[in-house]
């Protein structure tokens, strides 16, 4: 066993874990935070994509004990107070989601794009979450998702001002 | 309790976004694996790495020994080599049936088919233990390639059956009296030096459905009923089966589908491990749960599609398509699927398409294999048979000289010819096909791209344009019971649905589909909020519980709306009736003078009226109705179809072909779809979108092959290539209706049609962008090396022969060389 | 999806780390990014008895200008070589083909030194490194000793790297002024390569003065087309010259035959890529 401390979605843990233990794991079936999906097991679904330190990464390709001392953010620690993230709210609004299996690491990837690129080209977007696969959409919505959800989240823009900073950052 | 929906603005048509988004953008969701009770059981399967062998001995102890381990367990520890899983389309009288065991017990027939199982108190240690079972097997040939299979003398995947032929399935025009003999149709073409007749084979790759939820299942056998929790998208019919398959009493059974995450087909089966779960909560009288991983997924979960087609089409030189004899071979795998057998048979009434053929002979012989087996994915048949008759049209094309659309257009049914009866007898109730080229080759330019294409040609652009066309047609609503009954299809092909009028105005919604991405509960709510005039907002839709919805037929092939949506419409109407007697009778009026709109029930030429909501109160209260009837809204309806719908579109594929690399680039894609009435536009866009991509993958991206010993090459996501969204444009999608008169919605079903339209599309695509350098065919899919080789043999230049296998140094992850797994790994 | 029990330790500097692998014998395996390595565990195809962690080694990661040379600690994420700006200016080719790799969630764990020590031959970072003339920084018990890349990569998934020992740093000569492209191709956007070249190049007055050409999986190593090279120098940086080169690219390969690519097709893209490759570095 080893242990590992960690803030995830603002809650902070220490836990004993078996050093094998995946990040994602430890988040489903300890943590109770089964909105992170297991969709693959080769690193290239993305279902399982949360922030760490402010990054995004396969949480199924992060052991728990790589963790240790770090903040996780996942898709149940996005909305803030009740209020969407600008990207949730863009999904649901372009409809970028069918099954919803892909969406929270779809989302979490997207917000990490939008960190480093504010005001990403169609192109930049579709580059932005080739690591994530969806099997519903064609991609199409989810790419105007993303595109949507970065005006909103643009300087001046109504939304903005409400964004959590700590996930506005991204991949910074 | 007066407020009701502004009838005017109707639900129908409005882009609703949806309900469910909610808490699946939140992380708030159920999939199965999320389910997690007090002293559940993991189970891990042991799985042949063989795809045909003798079983000769399996060694327990290590792995009974293993640190939290409950049980190792062969299908004999369980009791359980009699029970075999079932198949719901014996499609002829004679069909050879194998019997499809839990676990195999004496040979096992695919390489991925479950030895034994382990269960232990965690997922960890039931796979540890897993690692420790020791399996003896005794190599047996495998038997890879279905013609070779149907030769004298081959190893027999089911000795006992004394053949690989599982069935051999024949529709004659000639003998049904639909239309003329196809035998005659040929002989007159060979005779006759003004027709032509032209013969081409097609291969349908092997597909695997790849849901992005793999699949799972909880079972709790500590209630009265046995609660089984299953990532399917078939909760009704898997109760059943599993009645069927293990004698657990039907009523002692609650199925529950929570979020699932995708099916397309892939998860209408009733699995062995399903089975086996129960069987063991039986057993242990502990909640069982199991969880596939990927690679687990992709080998033994039924792959899709896997035919040999062989098409014959005749025609007058002047374009008049004449006739059509289709010879199929379709690969089964090992076992029979749920309706693995009747898939190819579903596609036998799609081949003549939106065309005239006053000829049709489809013979499909279905072949056992040493691989896993195939059923349902995404258009089921109809995908197989629109690729081969799109291809051929345009084979037909070039060998006439007519330009690809207009031979089309030279064969199909016109708008006015509707309601048109084809060659297979189906009647085509409403379509216009005129409208949707129309509509389709403007958004497309397609006379701006034949003049590019003609350009680079000249010039002999590196980079040469093609372009692709699809004008399809599907049956989908699957189904008149009466016309599965005729096909001797296992089950009716009916809807339930119900609506109870709760006492504050709300409306729950019950339906027997059971979505997995679909958006029902929004479509639903739509419908439902105009039927009865309520808002959007009040009305719950319910599903995927057989507790809450105890009968329904699930959700596939396009079904859903044209059939749950209408059983919905049946129950709202009695609704209303019941709601109309009691609002004539507070209203003091005569029942014949009541209107019911927007909610609202009036006396005719009075403004004396009581809203739905009302009413609902009124019967909830029962102090005062009348004596004729009970005091309750509610209703049930059982919808059975009397047609299947027959949406239908144009798709227009323009793609660029690097010539020194093969690379295909898709660079435009328009589609024109004529899908009926439309519920909600957000919802048919994102099918459509989908459903493209799929059909896309197909032309371009996927397949599973098997190596010579019969192991799946491509196991891993590594090496079954979906497409991401860096592999794929923007498409141009947009919608023509005309109304489905076979139902009261006039709609007609969306969730395949970009599947089924879209493969010949880019597949003809390609092959126009390079049949002036000589190449007459790609395999699918049309990978740059593919592209590359047939653009090197049409010049005359031999090429290498392409290894099936992928494990070689340089192929990634896959490549780990599984011999030396200490290498250097950082 | 879950891997073998495993000990885990986590050094806080090279010694220590040193010591774990003197310690954990044979079956200890070292973790940078854990990219490939987590993946390989989860499909139980490695099942290493202890796994040394060198995330907690600071001065592992980083880049830093070192006289005429770039130094890039092992443990530097692709995320941070991409957008570093030394390397911009210095090594552009390393960004470049670091771009390359896998997706954004990859990239953001994923180091160089992993990547270059895992040697995969379809990995993106071996080309570069040797066309780039890098050398590898290499710790062991008794003290650290620098190979060169033409020497670091043995065969497939096998490098200089010794038992015991651990890649610590890897340096880049300055490339100041050179143009370069990382030209891949593959199957899909997330898929390895099935074949990249890896081209620096600098022009002068119109001609070809200087060029450094590595290939990725052409052979069991990344493998520097010294051929193409010596063809180009002295040529014009022209479209007909540049591919007249670049027919030289197979010279010293052994393709792979894998389903994805024939060794023909292989060889035949390499040609292809090289040029192409060549002609964006010559800009």
């Amino acid at each position: 066993m080893a242990q590992v401390r960690v803030t995830v979605d603002g809650v902070n843990y220490a836990d004993d874990v078996e050093p094998r233990t995946l990040l994602v794991h430890y988040l489903r079936e300890r943590l109770g935070k089964t909105g992170t999906l297991v969709g693959c097991d080769t690193s290239n679904c993305g279902a399982c994509t949360v922030h760490l330190n402010g990054q995004s990464v396969k949480s199924c390709s992060v052991l728990a004990v790589q963790a240790d001392g770090a903040e996780v953010t996942t898709i149940e620690g996005i909305a803030c107070d009740g209020k969407l993230h600008p990207v949730q709210e863009a999904f649901n609004e372009k409809h970028a989601l069918q099954c919803g299996y892909c969406t929270p690491g779809m989302i979490m990837q997207a917000i990490d794009l939008l960190g480093d690129n504010p005001d990403p080209d169609e192109q930049e977007v579709r580059e932005g979450i080739e690591g994530n696969l969806c099997r519903c959409t064609g991609y199409q919505n989810i790419v105007r998702a993303v595109q949507s959800a970065a005006q909103k989240m643009k300087p001046g823009s109504p939304a903005q001002t409400d964004t959590p900073v700590s996930v506005a950052g991204g991949g910074n | 309790m007066t407020t009701t929906a502004d009838p005017t603005t109707l639900e129908f048509g409005k882009a609703r976004t949806r309900k469910e988004d909610a808490r699946l953008i939140t992380g708030r969701t159920k999939f199965t694996d999320a389910i997690n009770l007090h002293g559940m059981l993991h189970l891990h399967v042991v799985r042949s790495p063989l795809a045909h062998a003798t079983i000769t001995g399996v060694d327990k102890t290590a792995a009974e020994a293993s640190p939290g381990v409950i049980g190792v367990y062969t299908a004999a520890d369980l009791g359980v080599e009699g029970v075999g899983l079932p198949c719901a389309w014996p499609i002829t009288p004679d069909m050879k049936s194998p019997q499809r065991p839990l676990l195999a017990h004496t040979t096992v027939h695919f390489a991925g088919e479950g030895v034994a199982v382990v269960l232990a108190r965690s997922a960890a240690e039931a796979r540890d233990a897993a690692d420790l079972v020791e399996v003896d097997y005794e190599p047996l040939e495998p038997v890879l390639n279905m013609e070779d299979a149907l030769k004298e003398g081959a190893t027999l995947v089911h000795p006992d059956l004394g053949t690989n032929e599982n069935a051999t399935w024949v529709f004659d025009s000639g003998a049904a009296g639909t239309g003329s003999s196809i035998d005659e149709a040929i002989s007159a073409a060979e005779a006759d030096a003004d027709s032509i007749v032209l013969k081409r084979r097609f291969i349908q790759q092997r597909l695997i459905p790849a849901f992005m939820e793999p699949r799972a299942c909880v079972v709790d056998p500590t209630g009265e009923q046995i609660t089984v929790w299953a990532a399917t998208q078939v909760p009704h019919i898997l109760r059943t089966m599993t009645t069927v398959t293990l004698g657990v009493p039907e009523s002692k059974l609650r199925v529950i589908a929570p979020d699932v995450g995708g099916g397309f087909g892939g998860k209408i089966g009733v699995l062995p491990e399903e089975m086996l779960c129960v069987a063991l909560a039986q057993k242990t009288g502990k909640p069982i749960k199991w969880n596939e991983t990927r690679s687990e997924s992709l080998l033994a979960a039924h792959h899709g599609r896997d035919q040999i087609q062989d098409i014959t089409i005749t025609a007058k030189r002047d374009g008049t398509v004449t006739g059509l004899d289709v010879h199929l071979l379709a690969d089964m795998g090992a076992y029979l699927g749920l309706v693995g057998p009747g898939v190819p048979i579903l596609g036998a009434f799609m081949f003549n398409s939106i065309y005239k053929f006053p000829a049709l002979k489809f013979t499909c012989t279905n072949v056992f294999t040493t691989k896993t087996l195939t059923d349902a994915y995404r258009g089921a048949g109809r995908p197989e048979a629109t690729f081969a008759i799109e291809r051929i049209m345009d084979e037909l094309a070039v060998e006439l000289g007519i330009e690809p659309m207009e031979l089309r257009k030279k064969n199909w049914i016109t708008h006015e010819e509707f309601p048109f009866t084809t060659v297979v007898g189906l009647t085509y109730d409403s379509g216009n096909y005129e409208q949707a080229t129309a509509q389709a080759m403007e958004a497309f330019d397609y006379a701006g791209l034949r003049r590019e294409q003609e350009e680079r040609r000249a010039s002999g652009d590196k980079v040469q344009l093609g372009i692709g066309i699809s004008t399809f047609t599907e049956m989908c609503g699957l189904a008149p019971s009466r016309v599965l009954g005729s096909l001797s299809y296992g089950a009716g092909g009916w809807e339930a649905a119900s609506i109870r009028m709760l006492a504050t105005g709300k409306v729950e919604v019950i339906t027997g589909a059971s979505a997995h991405g679909q958006g029902h509960e929004t479509a639903f709510s739509q419908i439902v909020a105009d039927q009865l005039g309520v808002p959007f907002e009040d009305v719950e839709v319910l599903h995927g519980d057989t507790q809450i919805s105890p009968k329904g037929l699930d959700t596939y092939g396009s079904r859903s709306l044209v059939v749950g949506g209408i059983a919905i419409v049946k129950a709202a109407e009695k609704v209303v009736a019941k709601a109309k007697k009691i609002a004539a009778h507070l209203l003091e009026a005569s029942e014949d003078d009541i209107e019911f709109s927007g909610g609202t029930f009036t006396v005719k030429g009075t403004d004396k009226g009581k809203a739905i909501q009302e009413i609902a109160f009124a019967a909830f209260m029962a102090h005062d109705y009348p004596e004729d009837m009970e005091p309750n809204l509610d209703a049930d309806a059982v919808y059975d179809p009397e047609n299947f719908s027959y949406p239908h579109g144009t798709h227009l594929a323009a793609v660029e072909i690097d010539t020194e690399t093969g690379r295909v680039n898709l660079r435009k894609y328009v589609c024109v779809d004529d899908i009926g009435t439309v519920v909600n536009p957000l919802i048919v866009e994102g099918q459509v979108h989908g459903g493209l991509a799929q059909g896309i993958a197909q032309a371009l991206f996927e397949e599973a092959n098997y190596d010579d010993q019969g192991t799946l090459v491509n196991g891993t996501f590594v090496d079954y290539t979906l497409p991401s969204a860096a592999d794929l444009p923007s498409f141009d999608t947009s919608t023509v209706s005309t109304p489905a008169t076979s139902n009261p919605l006039g709609v007609k079903g969306v969730g395949e049609a970009g599947t089924i339209a879209s493969t010949p599309a880019i597949v003809n695509s390609v092959i126009d962008a390079l049949r002036h350098l000589g190449v007459t065919n790609v395999e699918m899919p049309c990978t740059s090396q593919r592209v590359w080789r047939a653009i090197q043999e049409a010049k005359g230049n031999t090429t290498q022969e392409t290894p099936i296998d992928t494990h070689s140094p340089g192929a990634g992850l896959g490549s780990i060389d599984p011999n030396n797994p200490q290498g250097e790994v950082q | 999806m879950i891997p073998s029990k495993f000990d885990y330790v986590k050094p806080a500097s090279v010694a220590e780390a040193v010591q774990a692998l003197a310690d954990g014998g044979d079956d200890a395996k070292i973790l940078a990014g854990g990219q490939s390595l987590i993946p390989v565990l989860r499909l139980r195809l490695a099942a290493p008895s202890v796994i040394i962690d060198l995330g907690g080694i600071a001065e592992l990661r980083g880049i830093r200008e070192d006289g005429d040379h770039i130094a890039i600690g092992a443990m530097t994420s692709y995320h941070d070589i991409v957008r570093d700006d030394l390397v911009k200016q210095h090594v552009a080719l390393l960004g470049q083909a670091t771009e390359t790799v896998a997706d954004n969630q990859v990239r953001h764990r994923g180091t160089l030194g992993g990547s270059l020590a895992h040697a995969d031959p379809a990995g993106d970072l071996g080309a570069p490194a040797l066309a780039l003339d890098a050398q590898m920084v290499i710790a062991g018990a008794s003290g650290t000793r620098t190979v060169g890349a033409a020497e670091f990569f043995v065969d497939y998934f096998t490098t200089a790297i010794g038992d015991g020992e651990i890649l610590t740093e890897i340096r880049f000569p300055k490339y100041t002024g050179w143009g370069s492209h990382y030209e891949k191709f593959n199957r899909t956007a997330q898929a390895w390569s099935m074949c990249a070249v890896a081209a620096a190049i600098k022009v002068d007055g119109g001609t070809i003065s200087e060029a450094r050409v590595g290939l990725t999986n052409m052979g069991t190593t990344p493998i520097r087309a010294t051929g193409v090279e010596q063809a180009l120098v002295g040529q014009p940086a022209t479209a007909d010259a540049v591919r007249a080169a670049a027919e030289r690219a197979t010279e010293g390969t052994a393709a792979p035959s894998d389903a994805d690519a024939a060794a023909d097709y292989r060889e035949h893209l390499a040609k292809v890529l090289t040029g192409r490759a060549v002609l964006a570095a010559a800009g």
